[in-house]
């Protein structure tokens, strides 16, 4: 038998060492996910990209494939978990999405529409986070972060800088910036780095760009997310 | 110009009607009116009873997103807010002038939703009390009636009102809430396909125009006893004004007229507003009171408005709305007109116009082209006016070197007409409401004076939704006596 499982009853080939959501992804077969980057370790936190394993809940990003695995994926009941998982995302942060710049190219928003997420059905925390502006290129705006760590694996295994970090545990955790002020001016980040360039939200976002995509030439007025080929790669 | 009814001297002695909510407007307000036992009118005010907060949270926010941001404020005119933030912003990032074709493409943007609002206003929220009556059968006094018993006339403003979405949708990316203008210019330029769909329209949107502008001038002119007269009190008005004292929209410097037309200031750059007008604060509406300064609260308020801006402008840039201006102002006697009933007239005039001036851009072909943007140096704050659908709207802001808003006071065009609706609705309490058993349909004619300013409450209080008219008359001991709703 050659290397292949079955993804909602596709036929899914493999090399040996890929994850699931490696494999699903280079035969076509999209499986949403947030914090999951093609280019970096999987880090397993957000959970979007749980599928069912021979009955089993596992994150398709960390679970290797196997030959002959049953793999559920499109499902209405994983995808019913997925869109709780969305919505919590959503009431944990602020994500206005009416006036973030990110709107259309925000995977996040993306995804919530590919869930057919109609509303946060959960009471808002409206938490009260600062936006960290002292950067002259740079603005981090941490109400959206949603802690997928893709700039801190940027940040540390790409550009060799360290500049982020997640701190406090549980629903404490929230993103930091490695510098003794705390604020990004004073760290060597440049818009030129990887973690500049990773965010699936809107929270390191390039100053005085704003609007400048008009509505319609935006990434996901295009396609959606489910079939945008480089969705893992931000922007 | 005074405040006669404003407050009642004994208001505990005193019944009270409340309109609440006053319907057929934008946003949420309520109108108020004390009464005593023979039911004469004691006190009169209009309220505005939202409070949205927009210029206290927009604090800290990068610059860049305020002109997507605060365009929530209105589902009817956001264009307005987008741009006069825009202008504000231009400002700030050093764009001095814009290159001809952002400027183009903004005010195409800006005309078009002109062209929407005026005829949202006209035909579906006015024209069933100009057609049928101010106090016609209720359940006829409506768009639907209106559809009924004149199915051209609501076909039109139907269609009249999509033109001018469509030109919104293809300048800013979507009907409401679009994107298209930036600090320094726009985002997005129109396609040879764009252009030509709207230029397939633009000549019967013009004709109908003018259409309209002959409806209101016959249904005015028809009954002078009643439209020269109902709810008029005299005031200062203001309005920018183009370059040559045009009539324009977009951009201008301010002009203010007394009440007999005479110059209170003129070539007022906006960037300096401040030192003009100041706004008053009262203790019972959420609306501020502005007024000119050099003339102080108690005579120095105004209004704006279509009626305000097409007597203060020398001229029109487009025949046939210049046509139309000269037989208004003929017809005015050479004197201002004051009468509240005279905005629809006016309003339709200004449609007109919205419709030559894109008739005109539509043939330019600049809005083609990719050269959107321009930059200069840093500025720490900036002024954006602009005339809204409803009059003169102002946007300031102040930026810190983080790019973050520190600043922003926001006067918008209902705010400016506040004292002006509140002599209006006091007028007509007077005139219709003084010693007469309150009636739904003598209630409508507070309404009717109201509507007249097109106020947009939910700008002017910086809401969402449509509430049923719900009207109580109470007694002294607060005893609801009479009751009338309409959902």
């Amino acid at each position: 038998m050659s290397h292949t499982f079955t993804l909602d009853g596709k036929v899914i080939p493999f090399t040996e060492g890929q994850t699931i959501i490696q494999a699903a992804s280079a035969a076509g077969v999209f499986i949403p996910h947030l914090c999951y980057h093609p280019e970096f370790k999987p880090h397993g936190s957000c959970k979007l990209c749980t599928v069912k394993v021979n009955g089993r809940h596992t994150a398709s990003c960390t679970m290797r494939a196997a030959v002959g695995m049953v793999v559920e994926s499109e499902t209405e009941e994983i995808n019913a978990e997925r869109r709780a998982l969305t919505q919590m995302l959503f009431v944990e942060g602020n994500h206005f999405c009416p006036s973030c710049e990110q709107s259309g190219n925000c995977q996040l928003q993306a995804t919530a529409y590919h869930l057919g997420m109609m509303s946060a059905h959960y009471d808002h925390f409206f938490p009260n986070r600062a936006v960290d502006a002292s950067h002259p290129e740079v603005l981090l705006d941490f109400n959206r972060c949603i802690l997928c760590s893709l700039c801190v694996r940027a940040s540390r295994d790409v550009d060799g800088k360290n500049v982020f970090a997640l701190s406090g545990r549980g629903i404490k955790t929230h993103l930091i910036v490695n510098a003794k002020s705390g604020q990004l001016a004073d760290t060597d980040f440049t818009l030129a780095d990887k973690a500049a360039q990773v965010c699936p939200v809107g929270v390191i976002l390039t100053k005085r760009r704003g609007f400048a995509v008009p509505i319609g030439e935006r990434k996901f007025d295009k396609a959606p997310i489910s079939e945008t080929a480089e969705t893992t790669e931000g922007r | 110009m005074t405040y006669q009814l404003e407050t009642a001297a004994h208001p505990e002695t005193l019944r009270r009607v409340a309109i609440d909510p006053v319907s057929r407007v934008e946003g949420h307000g309520k109108v108020t009116i004390l009464l005593d036992e023979q039911n004469k009118v004691h006190q009169v005010r209009l309220h505005i009873v939202e409070f949205r907060g927009f210029e206290k949270f927009i604090q800290g926010r990068p610059y860049w997103e305020v002109p997507v941001m605060v365009q929530r404020l209105c589902g009817i005119c956001p264009v307005s807010h987008h741009l006069a933030a825009s202008k504000a912003l231009d400002i700030i990032v050093g764009a001095k002038k814009l290159t001809p074709a952002a400027e183009k493409l903004r005010r195409l943007m800006h005309y078009g939703q002109m062209l929407q609002s005026h005829a949202l206003h006209f035909f579906h929220l006015c024209s069933p009390d100009l057609l049928f009556g101010f106090d016609s059968d209720v359940t006829q006094r409506n768009i639907v009636g209106v559809a009924a018993a004149h199915p051209e006339t609501a076909k039109r403003g139907v269609l009249l009102r999509k033109f001018g979405q469509e030109v919104i949708r293809v300048t800013a990316g979507k009907r409401v809430h679009g994107t298209g203008a930036v600090p320094g210019g726009m985002n997005k330029s129109l396609t040879v396909a764009e252009r030509d769909e709207l230029l397939k329209d633009i000549y019967h949107i013009v004709q109908w125009s003018r259409d309209a502008v002959h409806l209101i001038q016959k249904v005015h002119t028809q009954d002078p006893g009643l439209y020269n007269s109902f709810g008029i009190f005299r005031s200062n008005f203001m309005s920018i004004v183009g370059h040559n004292g045009d009539l324009d929209f977009y951009h201008g410097t301010l002009r203010a007229r007394d009440d007999n037309g005479k110059i209170i200031f003129d070539h007022v750059d906006y960037q300096h507003y401040d030192d003009y007008i100041e706004e008053e604060v009262k203790s019972w509406s959420y609306m501020k009171f502005p007024y000119f300064k050099s003339i102080g609260k108690e005579q120095g308020w105004y209004k704006v408005g279509p009626l305000a801006r097409v007597q203060n402008c020398d001229r029109i840039s487009t025949p046939f709305a210049e046509h139309e201006r000269r037989e208004f102002v003929d017809y005015a006697g050479g004197t201002p007109m004051h009468a509240p009933l005279a905005y629809h007239w006016t309003r339709m005039i200004e449609m007109l116009h919205a419709a030559e001036v894109i008739k005109e851009l539509l043939h330019d072909d600049d809005l083609l082209s990719d050269d959107l943007m321009v930059e200069g140096e840093r500025a720490m704050e900036g002024v954006g006016v602009i005339e809204a659908p409803r009059g003169t709207l102002f946007h300031h802001y102040r930026v810190d070197e983080n790019d973050l808003v520190t600043m922003a006071n926001l006067i918008v065009s209902t705010t400016n007409n506040n004292q002006a609706m509140n002599e209006a609705v006091r007028h007509v309490a007077r005139r219709y409401l003084h010693g007469r058993e309150v009636t739904e349909g003598l209630l409508n004619h507070i309404e009717v004076a109201i509507r007249a300013f097109d106020p947009c409450l939910s700008c002017a209080t910086h809401a969402l939704g449509k509430m049923p008219l719900e009207v109580e008359l109470v007694d002294v001991e607060g005893a609801v006596v009479h009751a009338l709703s309409r959902s």
